[in-house]
């Protein structure tokens, strides 16, 4: 479990998070929703490392975070924009990343296989796709098998297909066990994959909730016109 | 192997591959052959060289350095979002930059040198000295360029900061030390040249090689001066400290900043 | 060559010399075991032959017309004590003696061998080794100097004479010596209608050649390398200087050629190469330097304000960190059809002549002459700069020294 308390950032004057206090249930995949600049990547920095609160508490699985960074080895982490060494190919970033972490596992060659990336391994990254690129972000984020994975808009530059591919496999993570944290921009996604839904304006939670619940409490027929209501009611 | 080692290692790999080191390394090439094809001795070719690298070297690894950060931000937060620490990474990523920098100008101007001058075997001496103040003067001012990378969020303003950076320790710093020679022309000022010349990596490289190539006795009682200085063993190890400094003071602040950043 | 020429030199002085003398020998189981002895029993026109062996007899003063000849280089040994051989007598020849240990002193110039007005003498082929002075004439005329080899190893300048010392001398040949390791290698001061040639001096502490009130001299075709402070010519009139080599002399003030007050003399097809100061002009008064190579010099040529009507034609500059010097913002000298390596202008008529002047004080050098802590800039991007723009807008460099016709290409 994921327990964020009173948690501040500030960049400057301009303050991103407020006094933030949530919950992340283990086991369950997560939304982060929110507009642009509402502090939703500011959040899954915080509970990277990336970003140093300015004040409040986070921990996660009952480890107080504090600059050590061993913790992070039971994360997988997709960003929004992947990019990589444009000289390696495929294969060598994601030897360098299981490299770089120690890990002698192999789950890759699955994964590979999954996003029927076989045939784009042995090419430099800067021959490869945006899409492509995302895949391989995508394989980073799963090849450790970590407890909790943390996607940043995951599906935002993947066609059709992969993204299918990438939802079947998260929401297979989760029968697994898996704790997930997703952000997102398209409602009927998350209401296929995500169990609760954390909604932030301007740094603060607006409301929170299951995903039926949101959906029964506003009246509406799927989530996203549920959010639709919610946000209007909440002033957003 | 240390996530530092291994940092360095893949992105030896990747620059090496590349496009800019292999232009950067022809650049010298294409330069010190052209010397040598122009007719001039060894000793002629390492002046020139001198000039060539003093210029070159500081300019492309500020500029170079600071764009190659910037352009590897994402992939250094992917790098964060693992369990690795920020000294090893910004270590790993300095000297995995400084290296095959160095590398190009070693290899650019030491093989057209080696062929041109092997049968004679002469000005090894200076030639290494050259080689020496080019590979410092490239972590120097690769670090610097850190630096000013992790400092400034905003990418033009980082690189246009090197830039500046540069200018200031190429150029305008001595117009400013001319500016003070004449200005306190009445006092002796060997011993505040010798100051004057530690506080800039560049000026301390350019006089490090000419007191190589024996032009001290051209610089009349101050070269002798400078000559006695650097000559003796507490010079050296001032001089050899000075360029040191000049490498650790920005790699420290870099480290410190880094390790704060919000990324 | 050479040899057959001092030969001739010699035959003919001997020829005069010894027309009615004896030959005596001096040595081991010969008449004489004492140079000393010999020399008393000796008369005008008498030639004395010195066999292998040590001499080391003290000062000997010698007042006769005498020929010394040394068979298998004996050797004379002053011990350090005073002078070896002084000679004051009409005529006087020497050759093939191995002289040594003159005695250094602070009060005498003691020399190896000294002719006190002696009118027509030669000292030829002879050793010396660290000799105070070696060579030294004093109030001489028409002598020859020639053939010697001069080395000391006395470390340094207050220790060491001069190699060959003219003092008030006429008429003086001084040719093929090689001298080392002195305080000056040849000094000339109140010597007239005098000839210096195909001399090498290196190493000498002082100066290769050092040349004080001399007037109507020559000197040509001698070498003078790494010395001290390189050749010193100083307050004298018609002193022609050609084809000689002033080579390394790398130091503080160190000069390939100092010229002080000298007047209408002229300087053709020499050679400087790698002297901190290839030549300096200080008080110099219509000279004529022509056909001159100037290479890798620090500062070629340093021209004084005190310098006038001095003409410069027809000399390479080559790699010179400095080209021209001055202290001057006027210029009362002629530059004209000089080669000058850094010259970048065109020849659009193909005539050989660049078609754009050529200024060669730049801007920095000036600096230099004013504040000499300035060279610590020497070769900074800045400085290079500096010179780039004054060459656009002339500001503190003389604008009257320039060079109307640079030559595109080398002279020599």
């Amino acid at each position: 479990m994921i327990k964020i308390s009173k948690l501040d950032k500030k960049f400057g004057k301009l303050t991103v998070l407020r006094e933030l206090d949530m919950e992340i249930e283990t086991g369950k995949i997560t939304a982060i929703i929110g507009h642009n600049g509402s502090g939703k990547t500011t959040l899954i920095k915080c509970l990277l490392g990336l970003d140093k609160p300015t004040s409040g508490l986070i921990s996660i699985n009952g480890f107080q975070l504090n600059g050590d960074w061993s913790y992070r080895d039971n994360i997988g982490y997709m960003p929004q924009l992947a990019r990589f060494p444009e000289n390696l190919t495929a294969r060598e970033v994601l030897r360098m990343i299981k490299d770089l972490r120690g890990f002698n596992g192999n789950m890759e060659d699955e994964l590979v296989a999954f996003f029927n990336m076989d045939g784009e391994m042995k090419k430099p990254i800067r021959t490869l796709s945006g899409g492509t690129r995302q895949k391989v972000s995508a394989i980073i984020a799963l090849m450790f098998n970590p407890d909790l994975l943390i996607l940043d808009e995951p599906t935002a530059g993947l066609d059709p297909i992969s993204s299918s591919l990438l939802k079947d496999r998260l929401i297979h993570e989760k029968e697994a066990g898996k704790t997930i944290i997703i952000t997102s921009h398209i409602m009927s996604e998350l209401e296929e994959l995500a169990d609760n839904l954390v909604y932030l304006l301007d740094g603060r939670i607006i409301f929170t909730g299951t995903i039926e619940e949101i959906i029964k409490r506003s009246g509406e027929k799927n989530l996203e016109r549920a959010v639709a209501y919610l946000m209007t009611e909440n002033g957003a | 192997m240390k996530p530092f080692l291994k940092i360095i290692k893949y992105q030896l790999q990747d620059l090496i591959r590349g496009k800019w080191i292999l232009l950067y390394a022809l650049l010298f090439f294409v330069l010190t052959d052209g010397l040598f094809r122009f007719g001039n001795d060894g000793s002629k070719v390492v002046l020139s060289l001198m000039n060539i690298t003093l210029f070159i070297i500081p300019l492309v690894s500020i500029v170079f350095g600071s764009m190659f950060f910037y352009s590897s931000r994402e992939f250094i937060e992917l790098l964060l979002a693992q369990p690795i620490g920020r000294g090893s990474l910004y270590r790993g990523m300095y000297v995995g930059l400084a290296t095959p920098l160095s590398l190009a100008f070693v290899a650019g101007v030491g093989i057209p040198f080696i062929y041109n001058t092997y049968h004679t075997g002469a000005f090894g001496g200076i030639f290494i000295i050259l080689l020496v103040s080019g590979v410092t003067l490239t972590f120097v001012f690769t670090a610097l360029s850190y630096y000013i990378s992790v400092k400034n969020e905003e990418r033009v303003k980082g690189v246009g900061l090197t830039i500046l950076i540069w200018l200031f320790f190429a150029v305008i710093y001595d117009g400013i030390v001319l500016a003070l020679i004449f200005m306190f022309s009445e006092y002796p000022l060997d011993k505040a040249s010798i100051a004057v010349t530690l506080l800039n990596p560049i000026d301390l490289a350019r006089i490090m090689m000419l007191l190589m190539v024996d032009v001290s006795a051209l610089l009349g009682y101050t070269g002798a001066v400078f000559k006695q200085f650097f000559g003796s063993p507490l010079g050296l190890v001032v001089a050899v400290s000075a360029l040191i400094i000049w490498m650790i003071i920005p790699v420290w602040l870099g480290l410190r900043s880094f390790a704060k950043k919000d990324l | 060559m050479r040899t057959v020429f001092t030969a001739l030199v010699l035959f003919s002085l001997i020829g005069v010399g010894s027309v009615s003398g004896r030959d005596i020998h001096v040595g081991e189981d010969r008449a004489y075991s004492t140079l000393r002895s010999a020399l008393d029993s000796a008369q005008d026109g008498d030639t004395v032959y010195v066999h292998e062996g040590v001499f080391a007899e003290g000062n000997i003063v010698i007042e006769k017309s005498l020929t010394l000849i040394g068979k298998g280089w004996p050797i004379l040994d002053g011990k350090g004590e005073g002078e070896i051989l002084t000679v004051k007598a009409g005529f006087f020849s020497i050759e093939g003696f191995d002289f040594r240990n003159s005695g250094t002193s602070f009060i005498h110039d003691n020399a190896a061998v000294k002719f006190d007005g002696v009118r027509k003498g030669q000292i030829i082929r002879n050793r010396f080794k660290n000799n105070y002075f070696a060579i030294y004439l004093a109030n001489t005329s028409q002598c020859v100097v020639a053939g010697n080899e001069i080395i000391s190893n006395l470390e340094t300048e207050t220790l060491s004479g001069n190699g060959i010392h003219l003092w008030y001398c006429k008429q003086v040949t001084v040719q093929d010596n090689n001298i080392e390791g002195q305080r000056d290698g040849i000094y000339l001061e109140f010597v007239e209608d005098s000839e210096v040639f195909n001399n090498t001096a290196k190493l000498n502490h002082r100066y290769g050649l050092h040349f004080m009130f001399s007037d109507r001299n020559r000197y040509w075709n001698n070498t003078f390398t790494n010395n001290g402070a390189g050749v010193a010519v100083m307050y004298s009139r018609n002193v022609e200087m050609w084809a000689n080599t002033f080579e390394y002399n790398w130091g503080d003030a160190s000069y390939g050629l100092l010229l002080k007050d000298i007047y209408d003399s002229s300087i053709h097809q020499n050679l400087f190469e790698q002297n901190t100061i290839g030549m300096l002009n200080d008080g110099c008064v219509r000279m004529e330097i022509k056909n001159n190579r100037f290479i890798n010099n620090g500062w070629a040529v340093k021209i004084m304000a005190n310098s006038n009507d001095n003409t410069f034609s027809f000399n390479d500059f080559i790699g010179n960190t400095f080209d021209v010097a001055t202290n001057s913002r006027h210029n009362f000298n002629l530059f004209d059809r000089n080669y000058w390596s850094k010259y970048r202008g065109y020849d659009l008529d193909k005539n050989g002549v660049g078609d754009v002047p050529f200024h060669p004080v730049k801007l920095f050098s000036v600096l230099v002459e004013k504040n000499e802590p300035a060279l610590i800039l020497l070769r900074s991007l800045f400085v290079n700069l500096l010179d780039l723009a004054e060459e656009y807008i002339p500001l503190m460099t003389p604008e009257m020294l320039v060079d109307q016709k640079p030559l595109m290409s080398r002279v020599q």
